[in-house]
């Protein structure tokens, strides 16, 4: 698979003890919204950012997730928009982009046409929580040719074997699932993620993100040391939300200082 | 053998359908579920526990009903339906319910969770947590909770709780979302018990293995009743459990058509219904491959149907596979045809008809007319109509129902006053 992003994400490790990957929701709250997030993520020197394509079913994401989903949907989000914003994205920023999203969109556009559209508008990769290995088919074959990455996710409920194969297949870097349920709930860190970490770092040597419930500066002070990379999502959504741009941008800084 | 169905070359495969498109957190309980699924069915004390408890607790064998008035009414082919309105709680998902339950003893869970739509998988669910000692919970699509009041009070006395699921379009397809992200939280002591042919392997098999009971009665007593087997077998379809159930024992058997009826709404064109087979395509969400309604960027569409149970954008994907090989046809009853079979079969033959189930019936009576005298269908009754008391009133559209109902209103107003 592309090493690119593998090695980007080395050089960042050498600068930084740990890099931090961002969540937006396309279309939510607007486009105008998630384009000022960016810029905010881009002066928080986000070191990756996953751009959430919206589907009616997300069966892994917790509440808020579920709502900004719908409601990006119902602000008019299609392919050629969300791809459109992509793009536009590429050019602009400098961290770089994976769809995050669910495998029924995939599969209405063919395997062929996602793998190329996401080549053209500059993503590194893509994370479907609900396509599990062994249905990817020539999905392997064809990131291959695109060079973007597929980006495996491990979970703290996997038997030895079954982590083993999903971190041999990995590509870019592995996404470790804190903990059981969806995303948004309140995670705690404690030693059991990191002897999760642990067993994920036996089976490969890629970079390593924690993600599902990790919100503040602390957590990621924590978790240096233990992880490569610390996925926010919900908290930052949750804070532009509830307390509007300044503190999203403030929460963004708390994060960035974090991770020095 | 019919059985020989489940015996997939890919596991949980049925053709090119079904799969388990499920998140990883979730795969270590879907292995453990396969494994105690698998480990029953090859336990022949595990099938028989199954039947006695069906029968002591359930009224099975539910008898097939001759129905001479209606054949002679419509005209053509003799009629025959299958007595799944006499399961306890009024319908075929007690069948369902109660063999999962005994799985859930067997892999030793203490609680259950399961979505639901009209609130008859609900009912029955928290009546087999009731029997088998089990923790509830149950999820609802809010707009459904506000529909169903009667089955929510029911579930609610049986002792479950009842969650209103205000996401999506806050129907079944959103009930069944909830109880994954519940299921993914809670494995490691729950069982989520999914009411319907659907969803990720096995829950298609499972469910098809449980719902055969009815086919395979059904075979037996008709063959007994009338020394045939039947010209053609009727069943609603909405998720599939109760047509899967009464059509794979028939599968082997060449002279026997089956035809699966889907939720016309107010008609094709309208664009409000649940028929998937002729206006949906293949796609994977809710964590398997099938027909879904949906548009041509994946997204799941909005569903019409005047029986809730059928309101749904999926369908089990050993069905989609049938009606891919040709060995199941579909054809799909509007509102209005199906209050009017409500009507006739109540006047007819003293049997109230779930309006999903009545689906099946009003696809039949549209053929069963052009047939011979000596021919027989059969359908499936695979729910009782009387306890939907609320539903059928507003379908028929009774006035002096109306009236009792400002009344009672007028009666609670005072008094809480």
């Amino acid at each position: 698979m592309s090493g690119k992003l593998t090695e980007y994400l080395r050089n960042r490790l050498k600068e930084k003890k740990i890099l931090l990957m961002t969540h937006t929701v396309v279309g939510y709250p607007s486009l105008e919204d998630n384009w000022r997030m960016l810029q905010e993520m881009q002066l928080a020197n986000v070191d990756m950012v996953e751009l959430q394509m919206p589907f009616s079913e997300p069966i892994a994401d917790g509440p808020l997730f579920v709502k900004a989903n719908q409601e990006a949907l119902k602000n008019g989000i299609d392919w050629n928009a969300y791809f459109e914003f992509m793009g536009r994205a590429h050019e602009k920023f400098d961290f770089p982009l994976l769809l995050i999203g669910y495998y029924n969109s995939a599969f209405a556009m063919g395997h062929h046409s996602f793998c190329s559209r996401l080549a053209e508008h500059g993503a590194s990769g893509y994370l479907l929580p609900d396509l599990p290995l062994e249905e990817m088919g020539d999905l392997q074959d064809l990131s291959r040719e695109h060079q973007l990455n597929p980006i495996m996710l491990c979970t703290p409920t996997h038997k030895d074997t079954r982590l083993e194969s999903i971190c041999t297949n990995g590509s870019g870097f592995l996404y470790c699932v804190a903990r059981k349920g969806v995303t948004g709930a309140v995670t705690k860190i404690d030693p059991i993620i990191f002897e999760f970490l642990k067993r994920c770092r036996k089976y490969s040597d890629l970079p390593l993100a924690l993600g599902f419930g990790l919100s503040t500066g602390e957590d990621l002070k924590q978790l240096q040391g233990h992880a490569d990379i610390a996925v926010i999502g919900t908290a930052l959504l949750k804070i532009w939300e509830e307390k509007g741009y300044e503190a999203y941008r403030s929460l963004l800084q708390e994060l960035a200082v974090a991770t020095a | 053998m019919w059985s020989d169905i489940f015996q997939t070359e890919k596991p949980g495969y049925y053709g090119q359908f079904g799969g388990m498109f499920i998140p990883e957190i979730l795969r270590a309980t879907f292995e453990e579920l396969i494994a105690a699924f698998e480990s029953a069915k090859t336990d022949p004390s595990f099938w028989m526990e199954y039947v006695q408890t069906m029968q002591s607790y359930s009224c099975r064998p539910t008898p097939i009903t001759y129905l001479p008035n209606l054949s002679k009414k419509n005209g053509g082919a003799q009629i025959y339906c299958k007595r799944e309105d006499l399961n306890q709680t009024g319908a075929h998902k007690a069948n369902n319910v109660m063999g999962q339950g005994l799985l859930v003893k067997r892999m030793g869970k203490s609680r259950v969770i399961a979505e639901t739509g009209a609130g008859q998988h609900g009912v029955a669910t928290a009546t087999m947590a009731a029997r088998f000692g089990l923790e509830c919970k149950i999820y609802m699509g809010a707009l459904d909770v506000e529909r169903q009041r009667p089955n929510v009070f029911w579930m609610e006395q049986l002792g479950a709780e009842v969650v209103a699921v205000t996401e999506g379009s806050s129907t079944l397809k959103d009930a069944i979302n909830a109880a994954m992200r519940d299921w993914s939280a809670s494995m490691d002591d729950t069982h989520y018990a999914l009411g319907t042919v659907c969803g990720p392997h096995p829950f298609p098999t499972m469910v098809s293995y449980f719902q055969s009971l009815i086919g395979q009665e059904s075979r037996e007593q008709i063959l007994e009743l009338t020394g045939k087997l039947p010209d053609r077998i009727y069943a609603c379809v909405g998720g599939g459990s109760n047509a899967s159930g009464l059509f794979l024992p028939f599968l082997e058997d060449k002279g026997v058509e089956l035809v699966g009826v889907e939720a016309g709404g107010h008609g094709i064109e309208s664009g409000a219904h649940a028929v998937r087979f002729s206006s949906g395509h293949i796609g994977v969400a809710q964590g398997y491959k099938t027909y879904f309604l949906q548009n041509p960027e994946g997204q799941m569409m909005h569903t019409h149907s005047i029986a809730a149970g059928l309101d749904y954008v999926g369908v089990g994907p050993i069905l989609s596979h049938l009606h891919d090989e040709g060995k199941v046809r579909f054809s799909s009853a509007t509102d209005q045809e199906v209050i009017d079979a409500v009507r006739l079969l109540i006047r007819t033959e003293g049997l109230i008809p779930a309006l999903e189930s009545t689906h099946g019936l009003a696809g039949l009576l549209r053929e069963s007319r052009e047939m011979d005298e000596e021919d027989i269908v059969l359908f499936n009754l695979s729910g009782r109509g009387d306890k939907d008391i609320f539903n059928i009133a507003e379908a028929l559209d009774d006035p002096k129902w109306r009236e009792f109902i400002h009344q009672k209103s007028n009666e609670y107003r005072r008094s809480s006053n």
